[in-house]
């Protein structure tokens, strides 16, 4: 029996972790997460961990690369220009094909930006981030329950396909608290690092080789193709995303994150006067489930796209509706959410009600 | 007449061709730290880290697990692994564009931080895969093709001696500078090497092995001149020895 605890967000993704069976961090300092950081730094040793503090995000993601070819649990956190430092070694874990966990807890861009929350990093997301042709899975989460799930799912999916995972928070939900309930998830057949990690030769016979390298154009042009067919593996068994009061809607939301929440109490207010407002709330954003979106209710007249940003997600809105209703968009930055009131604002302009 | 094998290839190294130019003492380099795992017999409980740059390829000579780090990050990598396995015995093979310019924060870092592992260092001077780029550890007034008429001070400041740097630090345990560019030095190499790995399995701290070594095609010279070019020009700055020794 587990037993609902009130925590901050990022302590409570940290917790997570840990239950999942994560023992070694490696990261470095950047705001809005530094609480993931230190609850570890506290946290690891209790339970026979590692807690180990880089010279940089350069260091801490080439760590996750070194401990993850161990076949160990191992996990790091940053914040966006501190992904974006790390992107060169997430491009190296992808296509070495190494299992691990990243949170990304958002905030506003370019540059040095802000340390307010954001959603400014969708692309980076979910186009990979770094070089060449490869994906993260993507897991973007809306409440800290559903951070706390998500992150232990992280772990089993990062495993199963040996590829990174992604928890693509911002900063609202690092910094917020909230009760949650920490259950185990049903567990997973996952493949037996045995007989693919470093540290096994004695027992395996043979060595592990963990690298990216592929001068040979065929051979690495097989490689690609196998990572691909990976991602499309992912694209079959991974979607995941939540509709909230489509069936008849006349008006469907597109939002993830914070902003879906702040999305559905718009939809709340509205449907208590009698507009038909729904929502598809993605949380799996890579892969996108563009399913939804491509089979809309007939109800449907428009969508509109809320985002955190200047409208990146929008894009992949786009490509699920295609040319049958018009795409909208209600965005602000800078760190600041759009309102409920701006959403409802939004949402009569469209529809004229 | 009865035949007796006096000499043969390591255990731990991977009977293939390697990729090296002639002249090259990354072979002999690879060489020692093959026959030092072997004789420790710890071939099946050690990992390696290759570098970027000529010796990126160490994967396919050292028969033991290993990984390939992105340019300059294997100490990092390596760091992570012994943390994580601390009963294996992981080294990473380094050369100076490697370690001295791009993972210059990740050599340090490590050493500082005493991880419990064993670097070995190459340092010939100048960027060997890439072509012939000027190195932080070029020497003044050597040429390089980003320095075509040698290296100037003001412009590019001074040769980097990274073994003395390093022995700043507190937590290192060994620190020493070998040459493996004539056969009169390899004996110190192969012992200084040996000493490194056994630092590390005694847990005394950190161990840094700097080998000075010849790059005859980017230097265009000679396999012999190239030997006699570290003799004469390197080793009066970059002095052979040990810097810091375990007590």
């Amino acid at each position: 029996m587990s037993e609902r605890v009130l925590m901050k967000g990022n302590e409570a993704l940290a917790e997570a972790a840990v239950r999942a069976g994560c023992r070694y961090f490696f990261g470095y300092p950047i705001t809005p997460q530094n609480e993931i950081p230190e609850y570890m730094s506290r946290r690891l040793p209790e339970v026979g961990g590692v807690y180990l503090q880089a010279e940089s995000e350069v260091a801490a993601i080439n760590m996750i690369f070194g401990g993850a070819g161990t076949g160990e649990r191992v996990m790091t956190s940053s914040s966006s220009p501190g992904i974006s430092l790390m992107s060169e070694g997430i491009s190296y874990i992808a296509g070495a094909e190494l299992p691990c966990v990243l949170m990304n807890i958002v905030r506003g861009g370019p540059g040095l930006g802000s340390i307010l929350p954001a959603q400014s990093d969708y692309f980076q997301a979910t186009r990979g981030g770094g070089h060449g042709d490869y994906r993260l899975l993507v897991l973007a989460p809306s409440t800290l329950q559903e951070g706390v799930d998500l992150t232990m799912l992280a772990f089993d999916l990062a495993e199963k396909y040996k590829n990174p995972v992604m928890i693509l928070g911002d900063g609202f939900m690092g910094q917020m608290m909230e009760a949650v309930e920490f259950r185990t998830p049903e567990p997973m057949d996952l493949p037996d690092k045995r007989d693919w990690a470093v540290g096994y030769m004695e027992r395996r016979g043979t060595r592990a080789l963990v690298k990216s390298l592929y001068l040979d154009p065929e051979e690495l042009e097989r490689h690609n193709m196998k990572l691909q067919a990976k991602y499309r593996e992912m694209e079959k068994n991974e979607v995941r995303y939540e509709s909230y009061r489509t069936d008849d809607a006349e008006i469907v939301l597109a939002a993830y994150g914070t902003t879906a929440r702040i999305a559905r109490s718009a939809i709340n207010e509205l449907r208590r006067e009698g507009l038909r407002v729904g929502m598809i709330r993605p949380i799996s954003v890579y892969p996108f489930p563009y399913a939804p979106f491509e089979n809309l209710p007939g109800s449907v007249k428009n969508v509109l796209v809320v985002e955190m940003s200047c409208g990146q997600m929008i894009d992949d809105v786009r490509i699920g509706v295609g040319r049958t209703v018009p795409v909208h968009f209600c965005g602000r930055v800078g760190g600041i959410a759009p309102s409920v009131d701006e959403i409802e604002a939004r949402i009569r302009e469209i529809t004229g009600k | 007449m009865k035949e007796t094998k006096i000499f043969e290839r390591p255990k731990s190294m991977s009977d293939v061709p390697t990729h090296y130019c002639p002249g090259c003492t990354h072979g002999i380099a690879h060489r020692l730290v093959a026959e030092v795992i072997d004789e420790l017999g710890i071939q099946k409980k050690t990992f390696g880290v290759a570098p970027v740059g000529c010796s990126v390829f160490l994967y396919n000579y050292i028969d033991t697990d290993m990984y390939e780090a992105a340019h300059g990050r294997a100490p990092a990598v390596a760091s992570a692994v012994k943390r994580i396995r601390p009963d294996m015995v992981g080294f990473t093979y380094q050369g100076d564009g490697d370690l001295a310019s791009i993972g210059m924060a990740e050599i340090v870092h490590a050493a500082n931080r005493g991880e419990l592992i064993t670097v070995i260092f190459i340092n010939n001077a100048i960027y060997g895969m890439t072509g012939g780029q000027m190195a932080p550890t070029t020497l003044l007034q050597q040429k390089a093709t980003t320095c075509p008429l040698g290296r100037d001070p003001g412009v590019n400041g001074y040769p980097m001696r990274v073994a003395e740097l390093l022995a700043t630090l507190a937590a290192p345990a060994y620190i020493t500078r070998v040459s493996v560019a004539k056969p009169k030095y390899v004996g110190k190499a192969a012992a200084a090497v040996k000493r490194a790995f056994q630092t590390q399995i005694d847990r005394k701290g950190f161990s840094f092995v700097e080998m000075l070594s010849t790059c005859p095609t980017n230097w265009g010279m000679r396999p012999a001149d190239a030997a006699n070019w570290v003799e004469e020009k390197m080793i009066p700055y970059y002095p052979l020895g040990d810097i810091k020794v375990p007590e």
